[in-house]
């Protein structure tokens, strides 16, 4: 094994004095990918930011390249050597590739932005990296997410990275891309590249990973090469449980009944021909790649987009949902997959939080539900400071459980949930989990869009698979992820014929 | 797989300086209509002339603005650095020829120092450009309302000449904007500072994470608009042959620019936009105008008509923007 290109030595960092890491000491190696494991709020993040400059450290060393190094400035930690793709992007969206990869940086020629040279040197980084497909005048905005990304990873590429850290960066990915990322962080370790890789998706350590180290409550559990570990070990060792309780199967006394909601022929600009019966005391998953139309077609049940064509019943009841307080109204309920930005007010408090929807909808019951708001919060094991506190300070996964009290104040008969568990540590994911199941027993009907095909496999009685805004397939409980994700790809039909 | 992957996502948008302009040639298609329905002739000579000088002095200042606006701030003391301009312009020549470089440099310097005033509170106090240039805006006002009650000092017959000539139709004064316009456009383009304008304006948090020194654009942009606020005045004085503390407030530059540069299609929260754009915006403003007087149109519904168009164009770009996602269907009954 070579030297490391990047060591902690007994690193700790104290928040407003809580120690929120404790003596960390990991070594990563050139060529090698690193996995940083953890529930959120371990410490992952923390240490990854001390390495990119953004915290500094209170106690121990960091060595890059063997020298002691104290980035005061993330550039300084960039122009090191030292690059990071954090969760939330860096770049410029108006501005094209080119820009967005030499931003403060642009190569002049006669005193002068040579904007020719600029693209094409990205190009030429973009190839490094295997990828044809994006174009450097191409505006940032216009580009997926996975794109975006490679973006990013261009950028770091661009001051001759030698260590590259992502913070989660399939946590927005559809399978295919997670592939091409992986692909991308296979030439960068042929480059000699290490990267030190933080990830909530088990598998992916293990494919991906030549070492781990395991964090929780901010001490280091482990470190080593991921050969001596096994799922199960791995994740004892991150929340001291077992896989095997990570998805709860259905509550005694759950039955499921009659059909709740009906969309028949049901289609606008994003999906088309859908067929849906969801039926109270079930869990019905959709699966499908980033684009399928799987977020529009809870946006169109939900009236956020409505079909332009079809019909949709409600236990019987023909329902028109052309607005969203029309579907409030009628008992259904939409957790959005974009929480910050379309399930949450930042800056209001968890108490305002939790009664959007009924001020807005059911003005004459604020007073009753705002009793029972605490009892609700209580229940999904939130922690938080008081009623009063604004959501932005809250973790993502208790963030999660005031969006969801928001939608059970209105006691809804169909919940729909678009990536329920996105960015939210495992503790977070199993109390979403429970709550599901424990709805589907109240006899709610329950639509669970999700990108995680673990997640899709273990909590649906029933799989729909969308392929380019149609429902392709319906699948068996406990279909295997290959059979999904070749529906998802559209090169297999399930049982339902495939509209032409 | 490839099938998935291969699907083309993007589609061929409309560039919205594009939009800008057909957006103008609709309106003078329209306008000329109107203005030949009421037996005058819109493609006369003078009528051009007069589109175009309409578009000299709000485009000097409306192309300083864009750059404040890119930036992701903002100025409103443009009306009063315009008026004391003029005034600094007209009281230092006197009348003498051999005075005007002197007048020109003291207008510009002092515009550029209130620019500096405007960027440095905007970076280093952090305060909002709005607030920020109201601020210093207003303080330039008191000065002018205590030692001005009326227009003063006199410009001489070969610096009123800039304002009164013209090649054929076109004004120098337009050639002047138009050049200056340019200028700009290839500062945003070509420099480095030009390029940190958008980003800054884009994102403060990106830029300052990617190594920008962030005060830095904002200063300049707002040093920019602030002198082409000062030619403007320059200008104006030029035309009346005085100073006047109220020329810059009177023509309403501040919102006029801001109302131009928005219809040019810059987003008013910063970091997207262009110059040719808000020349168009210019443009669509100085035809209204022409169109309106010609047709004899209400005064004070000319101030109406203005507002219906920004918040047309307003409510275009904005639909614009949140159509991200591309229908894959129709949206009607005849999909299948």
């Amino acid at each position: 094994m070579s030297a490391p290109i990047l060591e902690a030595r007994d690193v700790s960092k104290s928040f407003f004095g809580v120690e929120v890491l404790h003596g960390i000491s990991v070594q990563v190696t050139p060529g090698s990918v690193h996995g940083l494991v953890g529930e959120n709020g371990a410490g992952k993040s923390t240490l990854m930011k001390i390495f990119a400059g953004v915290y500094q450290r209170d106690a121990g060393t960091v060595l890059f390249d063997g020298n002691e190094v104290d980035f005061t400035h993330p550039i300084k930690a960039m122009q090191a050597g030292l690059a990071t793709v954090f969760q939330e992007f860096n770049l410029l969206p108006e501005r094209t590739v080119a820009e967005n990869v030499f931003l403060g940086r642009e190569p002049r020629k006669g005193g002068f932005v040579d904007n020719g040279g600029m693209a094409k040197a990205t190009g030429a980084l973009l190839n490094e990296l295997g990828i044809d497909s994006i174009d450097p005048n191409a505006r940032v905005a216009s580009l997926s997410v996975a794109e975006q990304q490679i973006v990013e990873i261009t950028k770091a590429l661009s001051f001759d990275a030698r260590v590259i850290s992502m913070d989660e960066p399939t946590a927005a990915l559809a399978d295919h891309e997670v592939e091409l990322l992986h692909g991308i962080i296979e030439r960068l370790k042929a480059r000699g590249v290490a990267i030190v890789y933080v990830s909530h998706r088990l598998k992916e350590v293990f494919d991906l990973c030549d070492t781990v180290t395991v964090l929780k409550d901010g001490a280091l559990v482990w470190t080593g090469p991921t050969g001596q570990l096994t799922p199960d070990s791995l994740v004892r060792m991150m929340v001291g449980r077992s896989i095997s309780t990570f998805f709860p199967g259905a509550f005694e006394g759950t039955t499921v009944g009659e059909t709740r909601l009906k969309v028949t022929g049901g289609g606008n600009g994003y999906v088309d021909g859908i067929d849906l019966d969801l039926r109270s005391g079930e869990i019905v998953g959709v699966a499908g790649l980033q684009g399928a139309g799987r977020t529009e077609l809870a946006e169109a049940i939900f009236g956020a987009a409505p079909f332009t064509r079809g019909t949709m019943a409600l236990d019987g009841e023909p329902l028109d949902v052309h607005s969203t307080q029309k579907a409030v109204k009628s008992g259904l309920a939409l957790i959005t997959e974009d929480r910050t930005a379309q399930g949450l007010a930042l800056h209001q408090s968890v108490l305002d939080n939790t009664l959007l929807v009924i001020r807005g909808v059911f003005a004459s019951r604020t007073r009753q539900v705002r009793r029972e708001v605490p009892g609700i919060l209580s229940s999904l094991e939130i922690s938080f400071r008081g009623l009063d506190q604004e959501v932005q300070f809250l973790s993502g996964g208790n963030q999660q459980k005031v969006v969801l009290t928001k939608w059970l104040a209105t006691k809804p008969r169909v919940v729909i949930l678009d990536e329920p568990t996105r960015g939210i540590d495992v503790g977070a994911k199993v109390a979403v989990y429970s709550l599901m199941r424990e709805l589907a027993k109240e006899g709610v009907a329950i639509l669970m869009v999700s990108s995680e095909l673990p997640e899709v496999i273990g909590m649906s009685d029933r799989i729909l698979v969308m392929h380019d805004g149609r429902i392709t397939a319906e699948l068996e409980p406990g279909s295997s992820e290959e059979t999904i994700l070749s529906a998802a790809t559209g090169t297999i039909s399930g049982p339902l014929e495939e509209v032409a | 797989m490839s099938t998935a992957t291969a699907r083309p996502k993007r589609r061929i948008r409309l560039d919205s300086t594009v939009i800008v302009y057909l957006a103008l040639i609709v309106v003078i298609i329209i306008g000329a209509i109107l203005v030949n329905t009421a037996g005058r002739n819109f493609f006369s000579l003078g009528s051009i002339r007069g589109i175009l000088t309409g578009m000299s002095v709000l485009g000097l200042v409306a192309v300083g603005q864009t750059l404040v606006i890119l930036a992701g701030s903002l100025d409103l003391s443009v009306p009063y650095v315009i008026s004391l301009a003029s005034l600094l312009a007209a009281e230092t020549m006197r009348g003498n020829p051999n005075n005007m470089a002197q007048g020109v440099l003291l207008a510009l310097a002092f515009a550029a120092v209130a620019g500096l005033a405007n960027g440095l509170v905007v970076t280093k106090l952090k305060v909002h450009g709005f607030i920020a240039t109201l601020g210093v805006g207003l303080i330039i006002k008191g000065y002018l309302d205590t030692n001005y009650q009326g227009s003063a000092g006199k410009v001489p017959a070969a610096f009123q000449f800039i304002g009164a000539t013209g090649l054929g139709p076109v004004p120098i004064s337009t050639i002047i904007m138009l050049a200056l316009a340019t200028l700009v456009y290839l500062f945003l383009k070509k420099t480095r500072t030009g390029h940190h304008i958008y980003a800054v304006g884009g994102s403060l948090e990106v830029s300052r994470l990617s190594g920008l020194r962030t005060a830095r654009p904002i200063i300049v942009a707002h040093v920019i608009c602030s002198v082409m606020a000062g030619l403007a005045g320059l200008l104006l004085a030029s035309r009346l042959g005085v100073g006047s503390p109220t020329v810059g407030s009177q023509g309403g530059y501040d919102l006029l620019s801001i109302a131009a540069v928005v219809l040019g299609g810059t987003i008013l929260a910063g970091g997207r936009g262009s110059i040719w754009g808000t020349i168009g915006g210019v443009a669509i403003f100085a035809v209204l105008d022409s169109v309106m007087s010609a047709i004899q149109f209400n005064p004070f519904l000319k101030d109406v008509v203005r507002g219906v168009v920004i918040v047309a164009a307003v409510a275009i770009y904005t639909g614009r923007r949140v159509e991200r996602r591309r229908a894959r269907f129709a949206t009607k009954e005849t999909a299948r």
